[in-house]
């Protein structure tokens, strides 16, 4: 059985489509057999992240509306070969997600995959609450600022009422924070929340740091999920989250201009 | 919670009506000279302090302070003039014998006199508003109602109540939650969201947290918000309660 991974944040803009593009193609960097999944339905961009929105020919809602197979939707990465992407509609909005529909589809992939990426679209809305309702680990995108910050809160909780396991009184949704568009200077200056601060009002383990990164929008621009880059903070720090998902001890980097001090604080909180 | 019914109560709901027992709070206004000239005059500044708190509140008349020799006075006038304050007079207590048969005649109910305030349910037509002044609340039920305890982070945009108890929580509240109970609460954590303690009522509800960062905090109606507090609590374990109708904050 395939686990179902939710890249969520309440806010827009902060980062979850270049995460789960990032995130999925680590996962089958290192051997799992992986599929991402666009759920920000009339607004799709992972195809593009991905650098596929040329070979799109049936999407996510054609399947969950028996218009097309699985297998004819499914896109295979040209990079990776464990790597699917499932991309979804653009002239559909978000009613064209039913629960029943969802479920077949994560049903049929689960037997297939590893791990299932959901890319959740922003909002708490039937889109987001889709994309989150069936995971069983959800991973959540950041920014170091307080609406962002509030707007995660507000998943979390979501998370822990609406979920699937919580609404079957299952085991809860593992939750782990991945703060994206660091920028270790601004923090220094007092402009940015630090990570600590974050953590603090969060309360879950920190998944990993993404620098704020020029890399990030030249890959998005080429259609390359940002971790391979290897050369950059970016794609080098994605490469670090995915290592500590799959339970190994990896030091945070970036987190600070020189790199020294804090460090040791971090790594406690880390899961 | 709200499924679990027996199948006998099931059959009740499908009738064309229940019957069944259940308790109001009510006000009791408690008339000690009714031929005074300022009575109602009083009662009329009383009223208009709360508008809303009173407006369309049933009342029960107490007039156990009356005696044999009280001059005679008019109930059903006295009722006319308290609905033309939008208070509702719903039934009645103590009273020398003409007091009681006059009550009787403007349609009051007798009610059973001392604390209990148990009646049917057919008398009163609604609570009370719980209102924004800080109105001494009659004692709680004499039965012990376990504290609601809250383990995991109350989030942003989550609404916890506890009911006729006491809340505790042993995780932070995020800002934008909102933890509301009628008896006390205890944040063991930050408490970052918005406290509502006693909101039924109880001016001896209080609040404690152990790092006072909140959005709002409200004792039986009397609020403040984060910008009026000062620095010798802001962030530090602190204690909130009313006293002489102000609201306290006292660093622990």
């Amino acid at each position: 059985m395939g686990k179902i991974i939710v890249m969520t944040s309440g806010k827009g803009g902060v980062g979850k489509t270049t995460s789960s593009a990032a995130f999925a193609t680590g996962l089958a960097l290192r051997g799992f057999k992986t599929v991402v999944i666009d759920f920000d339905v009339g607004l799709r961009n992972l195809d593009l992240i991905m650098g596929c929105e040329r070979r799109v020919v049936f999407d996510f809602i054609n399947v969950i509306n028996g218009e097309a197979k699985l297998s004819q939707a499914l896109i295979k990465d040209k990079r990776i070969d464990n790597l699917s992407i499932l991309p979804t509609s653009q002239t559909r909005d978000k009613d064209a997600l039913t629960r029943e529909g969802v479920e077949k589809v994560l049903n049929e992939l689960s037997k297939d995959f590893d791990y299932i990426v959901c890319d959740s679209p922003a909002g708490i809305e039937r889109g987001a609450l889709m994309a989150l309702y069936f995971a069983d680990h959800a991973v959540i995108v950041t920014n170091p600022e307080v609406s962002s910050v509030r707007d995660s809160d507000r998943i979390l909780g979501v998370l822990a009422s609406r979920s699937r396991r919580a609404e079957q009184g299952l085991e809860p949704v593992t939750q782990q924070l991945l703060l994206t568009r660091y920028d270790p200077e601004r923090v220094e200056r007092g402009e940015m929340l630090k990570v600590d601060d974050v953590l603090e009002i969060l309360a879950i383990p920190l998944l990993g740091v993404i620098p704020e990164s020029q890399a990030v929008l030249r890959a998005s621009n080429v259609g390359m999920p940002v971790i391979l880059d290897e050369a950059s903070n970016a794609g080098q720090a994605y490469l670090d989250a995915v290592s500590r998902f799959l339970g190994e001890d990896v030091e945070h980097r970036f987190v600070t201009p020189q790199k020294k001090g804090l460090f040791s604080r971090l790594l406690r909180r880390s899961a | 919670m709200a499924a679990v019914s027996s199948a006998r109560q099931g059959a009740d709901r499908d009738g064309p009506f229940q019957l069944r027992g259940n308790s109001f709070t009510m006000m009791v206004l408690k008339v000690n000279d009714p031929a005074s000239p300022d009575f109602f005059t009083q009662l009329a500044v009383k009223v208009r302090q709360a508008p809303n708190f009173f407006r369309n509140a049933p009342v029960v008349l107490d007039f156990e302070e009356l005696t044999e020799d009280t001059p005679r006075f008019d109930i059903a006038a006295l009722v006319t003039n308290l609905r033309a304050l939008y208070l509702l007079p719903v039934g009645f207590r103590g009273g020398p014998r003409a007091v009681h048969e006059g009550a009787l005649a403007a349609g009051l109910t007798p009610m059973p006199a001392g604390r209990a305030a148990k009646l049917e349910s057919a008398a009163a037509p609604a609570d009370p508003q719980a209102g924004a002044a800080p109105i001494p609340a009659p004692p709680p039920e004499p039965v012990y109602r376990p504290a609601l305890l809250v383990t995991e982070p109350v989030r942003s945009g989550q609404q916890i109540y506890a009911e006729k108890t006491d809340l505790v929580i042993t995780a932070p509240v995020s800002p934008g939650a909102e933890v509301v109970a009628d008896g006390n609460i205890h944040v063991y954590g930050a408490l970052r969201g918005r406290a509502l303690a006693g909101v039924s009522g109880d001016t001896n509800a209080r609040i404690f947290c152990h790092s006072l960062e909140a959005e709002v905090v409200s004792v039986a109606g009397l609020y403040r918000v984060s910008e009026d507090f000062g620095n010798d609590v802001l962030k530090k374990p602190v204690q909130i309660f009313l006293r002489d109708g102000y609201l306290h904050m006292e660093p622990q």
